[in-house]
C-alpha cells in the first residue's frame, strides 16, 4: 500500500513540475506579443488622430497643442547611435584581432574580466562618469579645439558614453567569432606564402564578415535603446541637431523625461507609448536580422 | 624591395593601433571606477549608509540613502527570485524534456535572444500600461513584475548555456534508472550545474539592481523603507539620478557616494560570479 | 642517400612540457613520395608541420636541432619565413577552401606575391585546374564560391591552389581521410604523377595507401623514428619489432 502511495506521489509531482514548466514556456514565449499588443493598444488613440507618416516625419513637437512630430527624436537617436558605432566598431575589431591573433595568452586572461566588468556596470554609473569626465572634456578641451564654445551636453557626449557601453558587448561576440575559425584556414593561407597580417586581412576577416556585421547590428540596436546614460549627457533639447556638439534628444530619453506629465496632457501618454513601440519594433527588427545573418552563415561554414 | 617595406609598414601600423585599442579599453574601466571613487568616497559615511533621509535631506541636511539601498535590495531580490521560479523550470524544460526537439529548442533560444535585446525602457513603458490597466499604483510590486520581465531572458539563456553542456549520456542514465523527467531535471541537472546556475542568478541580480529605465515609471520614489509590496520604493539608480540633478553641491556629493555604493555592489557580484563560473568549469573537465 | 632534399638532424620539439618530437634524424629524398607512418599520437603531423614551421603558430613551442632544405637550415635562417613557406605546398586532412570564389582561391598565392597581370593569372588558374583534373568541371563557374564544390572537388582545388605558388615540396597531412574512395583514388594518382616534378611528403595512417604509393618510408612511434628507408625494404623486411607489429594488420 505504502509503495503505491509513494509511486503516485512521484508521478503527481512530475506532472505538476511538467505543467509549471509548460506554463513558464508559454508565458515567456508570448511576452513579446503582450509587449507589442500592450503598447499598440495604448498608442492607438494617437494613431487614430494622426497618420503614421506625419508622426514619424513632422518636426513639430508641441504636445499642448496636439502636435506630435517624432522626427527630431528619431534623428537624435540615429545620430547618437551611428556616431557611437563609428567610435566603437574600429576599436572592437582591432582589439578582437589583437587578442585572438597576436597577444600572448595572459593578455586575454586579464582582458576577459575587464570586459565582463565593463559589461556589468549599470547605465546610471556610465551616466555619472559621463557628467564627471566626458562633458567637461568636451566643453573644456575638445570643443575649443574645434573652435566651438559648448556646454558639453551634446550628441558627442552621448555617443562617447554609448560607445564605451556597447564595446564589451560587441567585443565578446567578435572574440568568439575569431576564436571559432579553424586554425587550419590560417595554416592554409600561411603555407601559400602569405604573411600573418595578409592572412588576417584577406582570409580571416572575410570569413568572419557575416559575424562582424551581425555583431555591429546587435551593438547598434543595444545603443538605440539605451536610456539613462545617454539622457544624462545628451542635453535633452527638442530640436534637430545639426552638429556633433549640439544637444540632442533621443527617443528613450523622451520617454524617460516626460512620464511625469504623461497623464495630464491629452494624447501625451499615447505618444510616449508610441515612442516605446517604435523602439521595440526597431530593436526587434535589427536583432532579428543580425541573428539571422549569424545562423545563415554558420550553415554554410 | 620597396614593396615589401610597404607591407611591413602596414602591418606595423596596424599592430600599434591594435595594441592601443586594447589599452584604451582597459584604461576606460579604470578611469570609470577611479573617477566614481574619487568623487564619491569622500562623501561616503556611516550615517549615509545607515539612515533614511531626514527633513531637509534634499536641501543638504542630515540623513542617508538607506531607503534606496534597502529598496534596491528588496526589488532585485524579489525580481531575481520570481525570475528564478519562472526561468529555471523553463531552462530545464528546454534541455531535458524537449531534448528530442532540437529545432523547437533552437527556436526558443532565438526568441530568448531577441527578448534579451529589448531595451529596459520598453519594459518600463509596458509595465506602466499594465499598472494603469490593473489600477496598481507605482509600487514595489509593480517594479518587481517589470524587472522580472526584463531579466527573465538573461537568466534563462545563461542557465541554458550551462545546462546545454551536460552530456546526453547523463540524461539517459538517469532516465534508465527509473527517474522521471522532473526528477532528472532537479536532482541531476541542477546538481551538476549548481555553480553555473549561481553565476546566472548573480548575473541577473546584477542587471536587476543596476537598471533604472524599467523602474522609473513603475516603482516610484520615497524616503521611507517600504513595509509592504504596495508602497513605492526608492532605488539606488534613481537615488543617484535624482540627487545628481539637484543644484545643491551637498546633494550632488551624496549622489556620487550612492554611485560608490552601487559600483561596490556590482564589483562584488562580478567577483562572485567569476569565482562560481571558474568552479563550474573545473567540474566540467573532470566529468 | 645522395643529395636528399631535406635533412633533419637532432630535431627536438616541445609543446609546453610535452616532448613531442624526440631526437629526429631523417633524410627525405628528392622527387619521390615519402610516407610518414605511425599510430595516432606518434608525432607525424607535428613533424610534417615543423617542415614549413607552421609549428611557430603555437606560442608554447620550443624547437632545437636543424632542418636543412636545399642547403639552408630553416630553423636558423635570417630569411623571412613566408619565403620559405612558399617552397612548400600544404594539403590538410579536410579541404579548407579560402572564403573566395574558385578563381581567387587559385590566384591567392600568386596575388600575395605581387603578380597582378590578369592574363598571367588566367593562364595559371587554368593550368593548375587542369593539372588536378578540375578544369572541365569548373571552367564555367570560376566565379562561384569555392564552398559550393563537393568535398572531393574542394580537396583537388586545395591541391591546385598549393601547386600554383610553384613549390618544390608538397606536404600532405592525411589528405584523403575525409574523401570518398573515388576522390581518394584521384588524389593518389595525382601524387604519383606529381612526384616527377615535386618532392612529396605524405602523412597517413592507411597502410594500404602507403603501400600503394610510397617510395620511401619513415615509421614513427611516440615521437621517435623507429625505422626509415626505401619502401620495398621497410615493407618486405622490417627490422624493428615495433615496425613488424604495426604492419601485422596489413597482411590480412
Amino acid at each position: 500500500m505504502k509503495l503505491r502511495r509513494i509511486k503516485i506521489g512521484r508521478h503527481l509531482r512530475d506532472k505538476i513540475h511538467g505543467s509549471w514548466m509548460i506554463i513558464s514556456l508559454v508565458l515567456v514565449m508570448s511576452s513579446p506579443v503582450f509587449l507589442f499588443v500592450g503598447l499598440s493598444v495604448k498608442s492607438w488613440l494617437l494613431l487614430e488622430e494622426h497618420s503614421v507618416f506625419n508622426l514619424l516625419f513632422s518636426k513639430e513637437w508641441k504636445p499642448l497643442s496636439g502636435q506630435f512630430g517624432f522626427y527630431p527624436f528619431i534623428i537624435s537617436s540615429v545620430w547618437v547611435t551611428v556616431v557611437a558605432l563609428l567610435i566603437s566598431a574600429p576599436i572592437c575589431l582591432l582589439t578582437s584581432i589583437h587578442l585572438t591573433q597576436y597577444a600572448k595568452k595572459w593578455v586575454l586572461k586579464i582582458m576577459h574580466p575587464i570586459i565582463d566588468i565593463l559589461a556589468g556596470i549599470p547605465s546610471v554609473i556610465y551616466g555619472v562618469w559621463g557628467i564627471l569626465v566626458v562633458v567637461p572634456a568636451i566643453s573644456h578641451y575638445i570643443g575649443p579645439f574645434f573652435g566651438k564654445s559648448v556646454s558639453g551636453y551634446s550628441i558627442l557626449a552621448g555617443a562617447v558614453v554609448l560607445s564605451i557601453m556597447i564595446i564589451p558587448f560587441i567585443l565578446n561576440i567578435l572574440i568568439e567569432i575569431f576564436r571559432n575559425i579553424p586554425s587550419e584556414l590560417s595554416e592554409a593561407s600561411l603555407s601559400l606564402g602569405a604573411s600573418k597580417w595578409q592572412t588576417i586581412k584577406f582570409v580571416l576577416v572575410r570569413r568572419a564578415m557575416p559575424g562582424i556585421i551581425s555583431a555591429l547590428g546587435l551593438g547598434m540596436s543595444r545603443a538605440f535603446g539605451e536610456t539613462i546614460a545617454v539622457l544624462m549627457v545628451v542635453g535633452n533639447v527638442t530640436k534637430i541637431p545639426t552638429g556633433l556638439f549640439q544637444p540632442g534628444y533621443p527617443l528613450p530619453a523622451l520617454i524617460a523625461n516626460n512620464y511625469g506629465e504623461m497623464l495630464s496632457i491629452p494624447l501625451y501618454d499615447s505618444a510616449l507609448m508610441l515612442a516605446a513601440l517604435i523602439l521595440f519594433v526597431v530593436v526587434m527588427l535589427f536583432n532579428f536580422a543580425s541573428r539571422l545573418i549569424i545562423i545563415e552563415s554558420e550553415k554554410h561554414a | 624591395m620597396p614593396e615589401m617595406n610597404l607591407k611591413k609598414i602596414e602591418e606595423g601600423l596596424f599592430r600599434v593601433l591594435m595594441f592601443c585599442s586594447t589599452v584604451i579599453i582597459a584604461t576606460a574601466l579604470f578611469l570609470i571606477i577611479f573617477s566614481i571613487l574619487y568623487k564619491g568616497l569622500p562623501s561616503v559615511s556611516w550615517e549615509m549608509l545607515t539612515s533614511t533621509p531626514k527633513g531637509g535631506f534634499y536641501f543638504g541636511k542630515g540623513g542617508g540613502v538607506l531607503n534606496a539601498i534597502v529598496g534596491s535590495l528588496y526589488l532585485s531580490l524579489g525580481a531575481t527570485i520570481l525570475a528564478l521560479i519562472i526561468g529555471l523550470p523553463l531552462a530545464l524544460y528546454m534541455n531535458v524534456h524537449l531534448i528530442k526537439y532540437q529545432k523547437l529548442v533552437n527556436g526558443i533560444r532565438f526568441m530568448l535572444d531577441l527578448l534579451w535585446g529589448v531595451p529596459s525602457i520598453v519594459y518600463g513603458a509596458f509595465g506602466f500600461t499594465i499598472m494603469i490597466f490593473f489600477g496598481i499604483r507605482a509600487s514595489l510590486l509593480a517594479g518587481i513584475i517589470t524587472v522580472t520581465l526584463f531579466i527573465i531572458p538573461i537568466m534563462v539563456r545563461s542557465m541554458d548555456e550551462v545546462l546545454k553542456s551536460v552530456p546526453r549520456g547523463l540524461l539517459e542514465s538517469s532516465l534508465s534508472l527509473g527517474s522521471t523527467k522532473a526528477e532528472t531535471s532537479y536532482r541531476v541537472y541542477v546538481k551538476q550545474c549548481i555553480p553555473g546556475i549561481i553565476t546566472a542568478v548573480l548575473l541577473s541580480f546584477g542587471r536587476a539592481i543596476g537598471d533604472a529605465a524599467s523602474i522609473l515609471f513603475t516603482t516610484g520614489y520615497t524616503d521611507y523603507i517600504p513595509t509592504s509590496l504596495n508602497q513605492p520604493t526608492a532605488t539606488l539608480p534613481l537615488a543617484i539620478f535624482f540627487q545628481l540633478s539637484s543644484p545643491i553641491v551637498e546633494v550632488q556629493n551624496r549622489a556620487y557616494a550612492s554611485a560608490v555604493v552601487l559600483v561596490t555592489i556590482i564589483l562584488i557580484i562580478s567577483v562572485l560570479a567569476r569565482v562560481f563560473s571558474a568552479k563550474f568549469h573545473k567540474n566540467k573537465i573532470n566529468f | 642517400m645522395e643529395n636528399p632534399k631535406i635533412s633533419i638532424s637532432n630535431l627536438d620539439l616541445f609543446i609546453g612540457k610535452q616532448h613531442i618530437l624526440k631526437n629526429i634524424n631523417a633524410e627525405i629524398p628528392s622527387k619521390k613520395i615519402t610516407v610518414i607512418l605511425g599510430p595516432s599520437g606518434c608525432g607525424k603531423t607535428t613533424l610534417l608541420k615543423s617542415l614549413n614551421r607552421l609549428t611557430d603558430l603555437n606560442p608554447d613551442v620550443k624547437v632545437s636541432g636543424s632542418i636543412v632544405i636545399d642547403d639552408e637550415d630553416i630553423l636558423t635562417t635570417k630569411r623571412d619565413i613566408t619565403d620559405i613557406r612558399k617552397k612548400m605546398g600544404l594539403l590538410a586532412q579536410r579541404p579548407y577552401p579560402l572564403p573566395m570564389n574558385i578563381y581567387n582561391n587559385i590566384a591567392y598565392g600568386l596575388r600575395i606575391s605581387g603578380r597582378k597581370n590578369k592574363r598571367f593569372l588566367d593562364k595559371r588558374v587554368e593550368h593548375y585546374l587542369r593539372q588536378v583534373n578540375l578544369w572541365e568541371e569548373v571552367k564555367d563557374r570560376l566565379h562561384d564560391p569555392a564552398a559550393a564544390l563537393s568535398i572531393g572537388q574542394q580537396q583537388r582545388l586545395c591541391l591546385a591552389r598549393g601547386l600554383a605558388v610553384d613549390p618544390d615540396i608538397i606536404l600532405a597531412d592525411e589528405p584523403t581521410s575525409a574523401l570518398d574512395p573515388i576522390s581518394s583514388q584521384t588524389i593518389e594518382e595525382k601524387f604519383i604523377e606529381l612526384k616527377n616534378n615535386y618532392t612529396i611528403i605524405l602523412v597517413t595512417h592507411i597502410l594500404r595507401q602507403a603501400r600503394r604509393i610510397a617510395d620511401h618510408v619513415i615509421f614513427m612511434y611516440l615521437g621517435e623514428i623507429i625505422e626509415q628507408g626505401p619502401a620495398s625494404q621497410i615493407f618486405e623486411n622490417p627490422q624493428e619489432e615495433k615496425t613488424k607489429s604495426y604492419f601485422q594488420g596489413m597482411f590480412y
